[in-house]
């Protein structure tokens, strides 16, 4: 690899009870420009590795860096205004304030000037949410929330997008166009950490992913060889190479 | 039963209302219901009575009234800094108290926490002031005719106009601004909130200081109306939190339109029934609310 890791974790200890870590001891770095997937069974904290990475969930041990600095004590809110955005798996939108207002809201992290053209260009990435831009967000379908969450993380043009789980819950059809939004967002140059249950929808975009087993690091390589590994599928992906997960 | 019972509801409903927002928002975005806040509304009274008297004293600007209002430029004057006074309170109290039990323990015990800080605010303003009752005028107002055989006093439509003012501003600043939407973001998902780049302490602060703001402005007017009194915010506490209940936890306009209908229900229970029956008319639409439309007027399922 020859860029400098945007985004790593050493050694992380995380969890929601002291003593109890549900994160114990995973490494773990993402390039400028790469998506990295972080895979493995329920249960293997995956989740509870990104909340950390974000902020939202106490670390015991290890650090966090991210564009050179630790911010393992840095505040959640700190953390995205960093640059370091965050898409969580469910109640992912304020279902009680309108799409507009969902994006102004993360607009308000910019200067004035450019909230409306920023605003606007998510809205013509997401012509979706446009038509939809008065709209209760508690009344868009779960893809369209997803990708309101997406549009609310991008909206600040963040060096970095951490994502749990996008494709829960959604329909096959929702889970392709999440996944080629993704694949477009890469393009503008943003890095991705993309924690996945449906590990062959993550291998099919990532340049490289990891995979988590009870807490801590178990493999990691590049993604088509993670994918392509029959014995890695069976045991850790639920069948990555021949099936979709829900 | 004669018309006027309408604007005598509608008057003692605004104050209502005032008190009624402060509480809807601290109940939404802290999830907990203040029982300390009706000595905000305490508080805020008896600070614009000191300040007035300080600014007629030490300012040497006027405690006459100025016609045709009972109200001296002295209080005019006094009220923007008593609120400012209940907001530094507000605050005060939540970083000396509620703060440090934010997250860190039951819900309960923040509530009670508040029965706590309410006792020891009474208690210490009744020390400070006396239990005797104190007055911005004594001056007597006559009502005047205004109209549909309706009678009020210029300082209650005054207050009136003031309580809807001041309500409107704060729907405005919630639904506008990017304040009001970090708040309504708080209210309703402060983890979320904070991964959209929320500063919920930051956040939190306003709420509390906006609350106390808005609860000196309706002491005063309770003051101004009655009297002022130790007891006078904790009186206005249940027809505070049926308002905020019956207009939907949350909902700055439900609150005010909430504490309109507790205020006029009070009147017509008045007029109907006898003023001792005043103080069950809130007991009763607050169980009416809870068994038929928990979620008030403008309220979202949680």
């Amino acid at each position: 690899m020859s860029a400098p890791p945007i985004l790593a974790v050493e050694d992380l200890v995380a969890g929601y009870e002291p003593g109890l870590p549900i994160v114990n001891g995973v490494s773990m770095h993402a390039a400028d420009g790469e998506i990295v997937g972080v895979l493995g069974p329920n249960g293997a904290g995956k989740s509870t590795l990104i909340k950390a990475m974000a902020g939202l969930v106490a670390t015991s041990r290890g650090k966090v860096r991210f564009g050179g600095r630790d911010i393992t004590k840095t505040p959640a809110h700190l953390r995205i205004r960093g640059g370091l955005a965050f898409t969580p798996q469910t109640e992912n939108v304020f279902t009680s304030m309108s799409v507009d207002d969902n994006l102004k809201l993360a607009a308000g992290l910019l200067p004035a000037p450019r909230r409306p053209s920023r605003i606007a260009a998510m809205f013509e990435t997401f012509p979706d949410l446009a038509r939809q831009r008065t709209l209760l967000a508690g009344r868009l379908s779960g893809g369209q929330r997803q990708m309101l969450a997406i549009a609310r993380a991008l909206l600040i043009e963040p060096k970095a997008l951490m994502l749990d789980e996008p494709s829960a819950g959604l329909s096959p059809k929702a889970v392709s166009a999440v996944f080629a939004s993704l694949a477009e967002i890469r393009k503008t140059g943003v890095t991705i950490v993309l924690v996945e249950q449906n590990a062959k929808a993550a291998l099919a975009i990532a340049d490289r992913a990891y995979i988590l087993v009870q807490g801590r690091n178990r493999h990691e390589g590049l993604a088509s060889a993670l994918g392509s590994d029959p014995m890695i599928a069976a045991l850790y992906l639920g069948g990555a190479g021949t099936e979709d997960a829900a | 039963m004669t018309p006027q019972v309408v604007v005598d509801g509608l008057i003692s409903g605004a104050l209502i209302g005032l008190g009624a927002i402060g509480l809807t928002l601290t109940y939404s975005i802290l999830r907990f219901a203040n029982f300390a806040h009706g000595e905000f509304v305490t508080f805020g009274a008896y600070a614009a009575l000191a300040l007035s008297a300080v600014i007629s004293s030490q300012v040497g600007v006027s405690g006459e009234a100025l016609e045709p209002f009972s109200i001296s430029l002295a209080l005019v004057l006094a009220v923007p800094l008593a609120m400012a006074l209940t907001a530094a309170f507000a605050l005060a109290l939540d970083h000396l108290l509620f703060s440090r039990l934010r997250g860190k323990s039951e819900a309960i015990s923040v509530v009670m926490a508040s029965f706590g800080a309410s006792l020891a605010i009474r208690a210490a303003i009744e020390f400070v002031f006396t239990s005797r009752p104190s007055y911005f005028n004594r001056e007597l107002q006559i009502a005047q005719p205004i109209g549909f055989g309706l009678k009020a006093t210029p300082n209650q439509l005054a207050m009136l106009v003031v309580a809807v003012a001041l309500t409107t501003g704060v729907y405005l600043l919630l639904a506008r601004t990017q304040l009001g939407r970090s708040m309504r973001a708080v209210s309703e998902n402060p983890s979320l909130a904070r991964v959209a780049g929320v500063d919920v302490e930051r956040t939190i602060r306003f709420t509390w200081a906006l609350g106390g703001a808005l609860a000196s402005a309706g002491g005063v007017m309770a003051g101004l109306l009655v009297q002022i009194r130790p007891f006078m915010g904790f009186d206005l506490l249940l027809p505070m939190f049926a308002a905020a209940i019956l207009g939907g936890i949350g909902s700055v306009p439900g609150a005010f339109v909430g504490a309109l209908i507790v205020g006029l229900a009070e009147a017509l229970t008045v007029q109907l029934a006898g003023a001792e029956w005043r103080a069950a008319v809130a007991f009763v639409a607050l169980v009416g609310v809870l068994l038929i439309r928990p979620t008030g007027i403008a309220g979202r399922a949680a």
